[in-house]
């Protein structure tokens, strides 16, 4: 029951926001602010009590479910389950909402209600797909964080936002479609075999299926996660989405709904479809590396500030579809590590990128330079987070990126090789945009904007946030124990209903 | 013919009722409100009738009909329709200067045509069913008689239903000469699931299958749809798009199924292909349409192809399937064409995109309303029109028609791309307003109220009921499309005691 109260939370939060935007603004940003607060605290308990709550059945380490029927003529039932997986997402979630009602609080003056309401239901969203253990509940929440996700952009986006909102949502939803076959395709060779018509996911693990269905199926799954993730060739509604959308709906795109594609590749392809899973890692963890390289590159040659930050993005997922394909304990937890700290660098990122803009009125890196006199807190900010962007050991990043690569250093010598040299690309990128924005001979592009002459630093608002987002970086890199504790025994449940075939994706655990 | 059999005949004889009080009520008392009011009555009336006769067991009235729950429930879902349209014409007939009350007649003679439809087992009374709708909607197509572009929709649509319905009629005509008879049931039993049909036959079906192609719209026989859909007054528009269509899919499904068709490969298969050229023609035609009418015509094209889809994959869950997809279908259309039919104002239909641009700021509720059927037309969950196409892609599916279904998919997608257009037209901000300024005065009075009452000073009673009626239909409508999109079961179980009596 928690777990329906973890999405009732942000919905309720949304449409009470939205009612009293008409009344005051000021009402629905803290109605807003306090649902997240509120989803991350139901969340924070969930963390701490779960050591003793774990359940094993059917494929996870289940902290805690609801199960209840729903359209009983097809089978499907509203079925919710957290896991240690789940369970990370939830609270990076729920985090990232809070950063970024909070990021919008003083830039967003427009429609605050209307706002409001889309921010909380793509949250809701979200949190949905990382609940949801019914194959078609999954598809449901899927397709439903789009619509809310469609209109942020659309609305409160910058220059080019209904060529970026159209085909960002047109990407997802022909992926998605082509997932929604999958899943009826094994929901009707399940039904056949067995005679059990479930959309259940643990009901559906270790179907029966023939190498070219289950190729077919498995195929129909990743076209959606590529997308999402994005893997290289599908990641061309990536920079546009990112860069066109309004602050705070970048720090959700990239910092939580890149990670639907992850989780569910790490959830749903390996284990439901092991097989197809072991024969194709060999290319999508060439994809991987294809990404990691191409996503660092191209961020390089960026001049637009929050699109580098965008292609930053696909580099850093790239270590997540290897670390998934390589499929050991090291590459897996590697993989959920890179998450996490992916969100919140590049959430942090985002919000950095977002307050330069409302001061300079522009995000035009040639436009910058020598900032760092004028705003000395945003400019250690950016460095730090620039430095967990490179992955600098001792923060989060460093502890994923390192993971995966050991990881896959046991499956793949000569990809794991070539991956390394994405560390280096991430610290070009990384160094050189520090330089081109804060340092050097300042280019003065804030006289037209700020009459004051110069830009404002940092507000407390702003330092308050980003502190929590680089605090969190620095726990992970320092302890991360809790939290591979926390993914190890949800990544232990869900290798072993992958079953052995699996080994063969990556040769085996260590 | 027993007073048993003149109960279960309970809703025809009330829909015909209601439109003879109606007819009789117009020349004593030229009132628009009462018209309306008995209309409206008449029709919940005859729906009313359907719950009544619900439980009664399935009974047949003589060779031409049959009254059963598949009947029952089409013909509730078309009196529901009705019942919606002219809700939603009597604020737009309100608004136009024309002889309104005879509108009314013809929408409920239109609505009993389609409801013999729906209970038809015979090729009689499919004809007489098809031609009373026919007939009706000539008339009403054409009902501005000073509006050019009304006339021409109204000539459009006379000329080739007209054409459409000779051919039904010849094709009638070879399948009697061939098979003696012209009960569905005593055809299939004749085919003997062997279905290997002569020249003769397989020619008297296909142009009995192009005279039904005709009415639900579908390529090649769908050049009447956009001309149709523009020109015609809103609400009508509406009315052709569900119970026009859906009566006759109705008809379809109990034909295709009853006479087991599905064994003929010829038919299949060049029905597969009707199906691929609407969804294809449907989608690409929409694309770049700026009149919504014209898109919602396109749209409802690629619908019907869906729809095929979904008769295509034989078995149980095909004719839930159909019957959901329908429903939802209903749904979705009678919402956007009745936006489309509120907002228009005097003298002109709201229906280019450029009536749309900001609509969201001035007017909220109803353009999320517009937003939230043409999601449903593209599928996207909380709304009917998911379940519905999640039901298609199942039975496709289960049925392994892999084509068809991929078909499906790739063409929604581009559906997708022009439903967005307009969706992005509605939340647009207005032109040289700041976004701050109009954010301010989102809550004020709307400017279509403002030009509908332009001159006139107070808005007169009757105006103010057409607003409320039409605010009604629409709050239900999106009632209805979120339920059906959210907790589908109870519809889906009644679907089930429905389509069971199909053979």
């Amino acid at each position: 029951m928690i777990l329906v109260w973890l999405l009732v939370i942000p919905l309720t939060g949304g449409f009470l926001a939205w009612a009293l935007a008409r009344r005051s603004d000021q009402a629905a940003r803290w109605v807003s602010l306090l649902a997240a607060a509120a989803d991350l605290a139901v969340a924070g308990v969930l963390w701490i009590q779960s050591p003793s709550h774990l359940e094993y059945i059917g494929g996870g380490a289940w902290i805690a479910q609801v199960d209840w029927p729903w359209i009983p003529a097809f089978g499907i039932r509203f079925h919710l389950a957290m896991d240690g997986l789940s369970l990370l997402m939830v609270l990076l979630t729920a985090l990232l909402a809070l950063a970024s009602v909070a990021a919008s609080w003083r830039a967003l003056r427009e429609r605050v209600g209307f706002f409001h309401l889309n921010l909380m239901l793509v949250v809701a969203g979200i949190l949905g797909v990382f609940l949801a253990t019914d194959l078609f509940l999954f598809y449901f929440f899927w397709e439903l964080m789009l619509v809310p996700m469609y209109f942020l952009i659309d609305i409160w986006g910058h220059e080019n936002r209904h060529y970026a909102a159209v085909q960002f949502f047109l990407f997802t939803q022909a992926s998605g479609l082509l997932m929604l076959l999958a899943i009826l395709g094994l929901y009707f060779i399940h039904g056949r075999q067995t005679g059990d018509y479930t959309f259940d996911y643990s009901r559906l693990l270790g179907t029966d299926l023939s190498p070219t269905a289950a190729m077919l199926l498995m195929l129909g799954f990743f076209a959606a996660f590529a997308v999402k993730l994005p893997a290289v060739p599908f990641h061309t509604w990536l920079p546009d989405a990112h860069t066109e959308a309004p602050t705070a709906g970048s720090v959700i795109l990239a910092g939580l709904l890149l990670k639907t594609g992850a989780y569910g590749l790490i959830r749903f392809i390996v284990p439901l479809f092991p097989g197809a899973a072991a024969d194709f890692a060999p290319i999508a963890m060439a994809m991987g590396v294809v990404g990691i390289l191409y996503g660092a590159i191209l961020a390089f040659g960026q001049t637009d500030f929050k699109r580098l930050v965008a292609y930053t993005s696909v580099s850093h997922l790239g270590f997540v579809l290897l670390g998934v394909f390589a499929w050991n304990r090291l590459a897996l937890q590697g993989s959920v590590m890179q998450m996490i700290a992916h969100g919140l660098s590049t959430g942090a990122f985002f919000i950095l990128v977002g307050a330069l803009q409302d001061r300079l009125g522009t995000r035009d890196m040639g436009r910058m330079g020598g900032l760092w006199s004028a705003m000395p807190r945003m400019g250690g900010m950016a460095m730090f987070f620039a430095m967990a962007s490179l992955g600098l050991p001792g923060l989060g990043n460093f502890v994923g990126e390192f993971l995966v690569l050991l990881g896959a250093w046991q499956v793949s010598v000569a990809l794991a090789s070539v991956a390394t040299a994405g560390l280096v690309a991430a610290t070009i990128y990384a160094l050189w945009f520090i330089h081109q924005v804060f340092h050097g001979p300042p280019r003065e592009p804030w006289k037209p904007a700020c009459p004051a002459g110069r830009p404002r630093d940092l507000d407390l608002r702003e330092m308050a946030i980003l502190l929590v987002l680089a605090i969190a970086l620095l726990v992970l890199g320092l302890y991360p124990q809790p939290v591979l504790d926390t993914a190890g025994a949800a990544l232990e449940a869900i290798q072993q209903a992958a079953g052995p075939l699996a080994a063969a994706v990556g040769g085996g655990a260590p | 013919m027993n007073p048993g059999d003149l109960v279960a005949l309970a809703p025809l004889i009330v829909t015909g009722g209601a439109a003879v009080v109606v007819m009789l009520a117009t020349p004593l008392a030229r009132s628009h409100r009462l018209i309306a009011l008995l209309a409206i009555l008449g029709l919940a009336a005859a729906f009313g009738s359907i719950v009544l006769v619900w439980p009664m067991q399935a009974r047949r009235l003589a060779p031409l009909l049959v009254i059963d729950h598949y009947a029952m429930f089409y013909m509730g879902l078309v009196l529901a329709a009705a019942f919606v349209v002219a809700m939603l014409s009597f604020g737009y007939m309100h608004e136009r200067a024309v002889k309104r009350c005879e509108f009314y007649i013809l929408l409920l003679a239109a609505t009993l045509g389609a409801e013999v439809l729906a209970a038809s087992v015979h090729f009689a009374s499919f004809f007489l069913g098809l031609e009373l709708l026919s007939v009706s909607l000539y008339a009403l197509v054409a009902y501005q008689r000073t509006s050019p572009l009304g006339l021409e929709a109204g000539i459009k649509y006379l000329v080739l239903a007209g054409v459409s319905s000779a051919m039904l009629l010849f094709g009638m005509a070879l399948v009697y000469a061939t098979a003696g008879t012209m009960e569905f049931e005593v055809l299939a039993r004749q085919a003997g699931g062997a279905a290997r049909y002569g020249p003769m036959m397989l020619g008297g079906i296909g142009l009995i299958l192009v005279g039904v192609g005709f009415k639900l719209s579908l390529v090649p026989m769908h050049l009447w749809a956009p001309d149709v859909y523009q020109g015609a007054p809103a609400p009508v528009t509406a009315f052709i798009a569900t119970v026009s269509k859906g009566s006759v899919a109705a008809l379809l499904l109990r034909y295709f199924v009853s006479s087991g068709f599905h064994a003929s490969e010829t038919i299949v298969w060049a029905l597969a292909a009707v199906a691929i050229a609407s969804m294809v023609v449907g989608n690409l035609l929409a694309l770049l349409q700026e009149n919504l009418k014209r898109l919602l015509a396109y749209s409802s094209i690629a619908h019907m192809g869906y729809l095929l889809v979904a008769l295509l994959a034989s078995g149980a869950l095909a004719a839930e399937a159909v019957t959901y997809y329908l429903v939802a279908y209903f749904v979705t259309m009678l919402g956007a064409l009745g936006v489309v039919a509120v907002l228009s104002p005097r003298g002109r239909e709201a229906e280019t995109l450029a009536d749309y641009r900001g609509l969201a700021w001035r007017r909220p509720w109803t353009a999320g309303v517009l937003t939230a059927m043409l999601l449903s037309l593209a599928g996207i969950p909380l709304t009917a029109g998911f379940v519905g196409k999640f039901y298609v892609l199942a039975a496709g599916v289960q049925s392994g028609l892999w084509y068809l279904v991929i078909v499906l998919v790739a063409t929604s997608v581009v559906g997708l791309f022009f439903y967005l257009r307009v969706i992005v037209a509605l939340y647009l901000r207005p032109e040289g307003e700041s976004l701050a300024a109009v954010g301010t005065d989102a809550t004020g009075p709307s400017p279509y109220r403002r030009r509908l009452n332009a001159g006139e000073g107070e808005p007169s009673p009757a105006a103010r009921d057409g607003a409320i009626l039409g605010g009604l239909a629409l709050a239900g409508l999106l009632a209805a499309l979120l339920v059906l999109g959210v907790y589908p079961a109870p519809l889906i179980r009644l679907i089930e005691a429905a389509v069971a009596v199909l053979p």
